[in-house]
């Protein structure tokens, strides 16, 4: 049980972030859950990559185990991904509370079936 | 330049001319006689070589790997080809009369579609395999569609729609994937004597493959996918004259006869055919009745020629070399007769307003011609001699004789008196009874000339292909030499 | 010389320096100069790689960025699939910009226009990227580019109803790279490595494992996410609808196509056919998804009173085809698919910048612009047209008339379908092509058979705009009736997939 027990965690916080992003309407609290969700695959990476009693890869005969470094690079490259696209849909947030005066996405809905029924008048 | 392409080449052309000359009506008009005057001769320069024997190709360009579009002229092509190009002439000169003297709107699009709609009944005349004859058997269906709903009225786009929906619906469901499957099982689609498809064919895959082609090809117009022609009847008459009862039911029946002599070959689809026989012949004998009842002139003819059609099928069905000579000689004779009949409903129509059979008591004494052009179109159809569907019908009549077909003498013997029955009250009303006392206050005399020409013209036709059928004979019969 | 053998970075990094240039230049003007540029090189490297593929040994061009031999180093790999899809992108892109001057001049505010240019050379580049590249992770970042910028060209348009549709797709889009990034993660958990040349052989050994069938199902939710494939399509009409019509016509040409080729690569390159069809129903579910693709959202096509969302709809109808090519596992029908994509995608295209002229046909000078409802195209005819009769060809192919590009897709589609003996297959695709007969035909009896509004005059768009337009629209009956380079190069890499996946 404990030693799947990143594992565990990286599904908690895939299902949590998941859920959060489909089951919430406030268009800030779906971007915490995206978030989240990213999270989880951050550590899907970095976990198994590390080895018990593993160090950095640096070339000296006193060192023979060493953990992969690749996950951490990869990570890197997706926590920046990751941050473009929370600042993304944040600005997009703004600009809706701009637009619409809400971010809650029953109540934009609500405005866009109107503007379509208007249209289609 | 070769005959054969010049004969797409002409129209094309022509049709662009026509829009380049949109602004002077007679200028324009003058390119589509000529266009159609070139058109004629340039198919008449192929009857020789094709009588020779010989088969004039053209290969455009390989569509997909091994299918190409390509052409072949076979007598049964040619036939099509000089029936459909000859006829555009007359009818060219009876739009100008038509389109003018009842001041048609759009006349530019008209003459074009005109030209395009030929030129693709061309194409599917000299296709040399089927996905060639599809490909064009939609585009005449496209470039008929505007000419359908001309008028633009809520009742044109209704008539388009449906002429539309059963067009493109039967083609895109039952003529596609048959033209798919002979690809499929066959590895090739090029028309060939004696069949394409591998011996030894399973009879009931047959008889569906036959039946996909055969309410596939919604041009024939057989029941229940009628319906799209008499709902076209809405388009101005030259159209329904030409396209509706010449190039595209034709390009339908035609291609049917096609797809039975080339496609299946004859021996392949003995003891395949019995129903379509069956379907054939209900067709002939519905489609009679519903004329019989119909007081609009161009619905009664429109059913009629729904019920001609069927005759070519039926023959098709027959599957003898005697009645496929007769199928061919029907699509020549039934354009002769037909057209004629549309034209002088088009000539009441510009001359005295009247669409109704009711209304045409005493008409014979103001438009002596176009009366007795109409009793020579409607002998013609009844079958009786000295007229040219004389010659077609006995030929499908005996050949269903021959081949025991007792249901078909039937079905043959009972549309004739019904073909009596809804042509000769109109003939006997227009020479025999008096003016109504209404018409009598509104006097009129013939359609304009133009009209009374070409309506003439095409009766003549109808009792020269009499006397002068042998020369078709001669064309058709390599169609069954093999 | 030197310079060709670099072709497959030249590809990607032209678009990719152009998008911060435009950035920095910080005018609409030059900016549109640059990426215009860079696109155009763009596509005459991907002409250039087209041909060499063809002389390449064993038609694969391998390129290994700074020189790091793969599975070490970043491999770019071009076979026939990569520089097919490469072509239509650039060539979309190419076409599309020139039309984006005149177009987003009335849509975006004149002093957003270089974000706008640097956005789509980003898109540009994210699109190539995926396309190119032969690392895994290599894919999911150049997806994210892809993404995020198409976030942003589709915040651009002018209704308030863009921003939404925007956040909503980037949610969609965000949940679908997730997934994917996870289906890597494990495929690179059980086989050590990211390259898809690498990864396919080792995965060869340990093929049923679970994790490896997990990998396979995170991968093709989260590419069928930003696919479009039914019922995963929610976020496209909107999307369609209502961002800038050139962005429009790029995107409905390209991303969805490029996702197609992502799930392509992984099926067929990676996990190979066995897996994929024999061991999880995929196939099965794939297909009957497509299936109702192709009615449910041609259906819903038919009852829009907004052209572009009609199309948009019809888009997801037409990406079912694409699909159920995939489902049969035959060459015929890989060959379908691929087909379909690329005569698809060009289809779709020149409608979408047809109805972008249309759009500014309709506007009053000066006043906002109209959203196309049906009722304002009555009788658009007379006053647009070159812009309704390519609207029709166009339409025409979306049908599968034949003489137009998208009757061959449907000819191999019927053939792969019949070769499979499904027959009631052949049924659905026919009936389903019915659909799109009556969707088409609205638009027919509204432009050409209703009498248009008194006082309307002639007004066509812009030539900048009616060419690239008329280009494609050309094109759809060009490849439908000449078809020796799309259904050629569409065979051979069928064919080449399949050897690879045996």
């Amino acid at each position: 049980m404990l030693e799947h027990f990143s594992h565990i965690v990286t599904v908690f916080l895939l299902v949590a972030g998941l859920f959060i992003v489909i089951a919430r309407g406030n268009l800030i609290k779906k971007l915490v859950g995206l978030s989240i969700l990213q999270t989880s695959v951050y550590l899907l990476y970095i976990a198994p990559g590390k080895l018990l009693g593993g160090t950095a890869p640096i070339l000296a005969p006193q060192l023979s185990v060493y953990s992969n470094p690749l996950p951490h690079v990869l990570i890197l490259t997706a926590i920046v991904v990751g941050v473009a696209t929370l600042a993304l849909g944040l600005a997009l947030a703004v600009r809706i509370r701009e637009a619409y005066d809400t971010i809650e996405e029953d109540e934009i809905l609500a405005l866009d079936h109107a503007a379509d029924a208007r249209e289609g008048s | 330049m070769t005959a054969l392409q010049l004969a797409f080449v002409i129209p094309l052309l022509g049709a662009v001319g026509i829009v380049l000359a949109g602004r002077s009506p007679n200028l324009r008009e003058s390119i589509t006689l000529a266009t159609a005057v070139l058109l004629f001769g340039t198919v008449l320069q192929l009857l020789e070589p094709v009588l020779a024997g010989a088969r004039p190709e053209l290969v455009l360009f390989e569509i997909l790997p091994g299918l190409n579009i390509a052409f072949k002229v076979e007598p049964l092509g040619m036939l099509f080809g000089l029936i459909a190009s000859g006829l555009w002439i007359v009818n060219s000169v009876y739009s100008i009369g038509y389109m003018r003297g009842n001041d048609e709107k759009n006349q530019t699009r008209f003459y074009v579609c005109f030209a395009l709609s030929l030129a693709s009944a061309l194409a599917i005349a000299f296709a040399g395999n089927l996905l060639t004859l599809f490909l064009f058997y939609e585009v005449l269906t496209l470039m008929t569609y505007p000419l359908v709903t001309h008028a633009g009225t809520d009742k044109a786009r209704a008539g388009g729609r449906t002429y539309l929906a059963i067009l493109m619906g039967t083609s895109i469901l039952f003529l596609l994937p048959a033209v798919i499957y002979v690809w499929h099982v066959a590895g090739t689609t090029d028309f060939t004597a004696g069949g394409i498809l591998p011996a030894g064919m399973d009879s009931g895959l047959v008889s569906v493959l036959l039946a996909l082609f055969m309410f596939g090809i919604g041009k024939a117009a057989l029941m229940p996918f009628h319906r799209w022609l008499p709902a076209a009847m809405v388009a101005p008459t030259p159209v329904s004259a030409l396209l509706h009862a010449v190039a595209v039911v034709k390009a339908g029946v035609f291609s049917v006869v096609k797809v039975v002599v080339y496609v299946f070959g004859l021996d392949q689809l003995t003891g395949a055919t019995d129903w379509l026989i069956a379907i054939s012949g209900f067709t002939i004998v519905a489609a009679s009745i519903v004329a019989l009842h119909a007081d609009n002139l161009k619905r009664r003819l429109a059913y009629s020629t729904v019920s001609q059609l069927s005759y070519i099928v039926l023959a098709a069905a027959l599957i003898a070399p005697l009645s496929i000579v007769g199928a061919a000689l029907h699509i020549a004779t039934h354009a002769f007769a037909k057209i004629t009949l549309f034209f002088t409903a088009g000539a009441i129509y510009t001359a005295a307003h009247k669409t109704e059979v009711s209304q045409l008591d005493g008409i014979g004494k103001r438009m002596p011609w176009t009366m007795a052009a109409f009793t020579i179109g409607a002998l013609s159809l009844i079958g009786i001699p000295p007229l040219a569907g004389f010659v077609s019908k006995w030929f499908i009549l005996m050949s269903a004789a021959e081949g025991g077909h007792f249901l078909a003498v039937a079905v043959l013997i009972v549309s004739t008196l019904l073909n009596a029955a809804y042509f000769l009250p109109i003939v006997h009303a227009a020479f025999f009874k008096p003016l109504s006392a209404e018409d009598e206050h509104h006097p009129h005399g013939e359609a304009p000339l133009p009209m009374v020409l070409a309506l003439m013209t095409t009766a003549i036709g109808t009792i020269a292909l009499f006397f002068f059928s042998a020369p078709l004979l001669r064309l058709v019969q390599p169609l069954v030499a093999s | 010389m030197s310079l060709v053998l670099h072709l497959p970075a030249l590809q990607v990094v032209l678009p990719l320096i152009s998008a911060p240039l435009a950035v920095l230049l910080r005018h609409g003007g030059v900016a549109f100069a640059v990426v215009t540029a860079a696109a155009w090189a763009a596509f005459a490297c991907a002409i250039g790689l087209w041909l060499q593929v063809g002389q390449a040994e064993g038609g694969v061009i391998s390129y290994h960025i700074g020189s790091w031999p793969p599975p070490w180093g970043i491999e770019y790999r071009v076979d026939r699939l990569a520089s097919f899809v490469l072509l239509l992108v650039s060539g979309m892109a190419a076409l599309v910009l020139p039309y984006s001057r005149a177009s987003i001049e009335r849509e975006i505010p004149r002093e957003l226009h270089y974000l706008y240019y640097a956005m789509f050379g980003l898109c540009l580049t994210g699109l190539l990227g995926i396309t190119i590249t032969g690392d895994a992770f290599n894919i999911f970042v150049f997806l994210e580019i892809s993404s995020l910028s198409t976030y942003v060209l589709i915040a651009l348009g002018r209704d308030r109803r863009a921003l939404a549709a925007a956040y909503r797709y980037l949610i969609m889009g965000s949940i679908g790279a997730t997934f994917i990034v996870i289906g890597i993660g494990f495929l690179y958990l059980m086989t050590g490595t990211l390259n898809l040349v690498d990864m396919a052989e080792r995965l060869r050994t340990i093929e049923s494992s679970r994790p490896v069938l997990a990998a396979l199902a995170f991968i093709t939710v989260g590419v069928s996410l930003k696919l479009a494939l039914f019922p995963l399509h929610q976020w496209l009409p909107n999307a369609y609808t209502y961002a800038p019509s050139a962005a429009t016509a790029f995107l409905a040409a390209t991303a969805t196509k490029v996702s197609v080729y992502v799930l392509i690569r992984f099926w067929f390159s990676v996990f190979g056919e066995s897996l994929v069809f024999h061991k999880l129903p995929l196939p099965q579910i794939l297909l009957l998804l497509s299936l109702a693709a192709m009615f449910a959202a041609s259906f819903t096509a038919i009852f829009q009173d907004n052209l572009k969302r009609l199309f948009a709809y019809s888009s997801v109808g037409q990406m079912g085809y694409i699909t159920l090519g995939m489902s049969f596992d035959s060459v015929n029908g890989l060959d379908a698919a691929i087909l379909h994509l690329f005569n698809h995608g060009i289809t779709k295209a020149a409608i979408f910048l047809l109805i972008g002229g249309l759009v500014l046909g309709l506007a009053k000078p000066g006043a906002v612009l109209p959203t196309p409802t049906f009722d304002r195209l009555a009788g658009l005819a007379k006053r647009m047209p070159f812009t309704c009769f390519g609207i029709v060809l166009a339409g025409l192919s979306l049908i599968g008339v034949p003489g137009t590009a998208g009757f061959i897709s449907k000819w191999y589609l019927i053939l792969a379908a019949m070769e499979a003996g499904k027959f009631w297959i052949v049924g659905a695709i026919l009936l389903s092509s019915l659909l799109a007969v009556v969707y088409v035909w609205r638009f027919v009896e509204v432009a050409y058979f209703k009498p248009a509004p008194e006082g309307s005059v002639r007004q066509e768009a812009p030539l900048s705009m009616l060419i690239p337009a008329w280009l494609l629209v050309i094109g759809t009956i060009w490849f439908g009736l000449d078809t020796s380079f799309t259904v050629g190069t569409a065979t051979e890499a069928a064919l080449q997939l399949v050897r690879v996946g045996k």
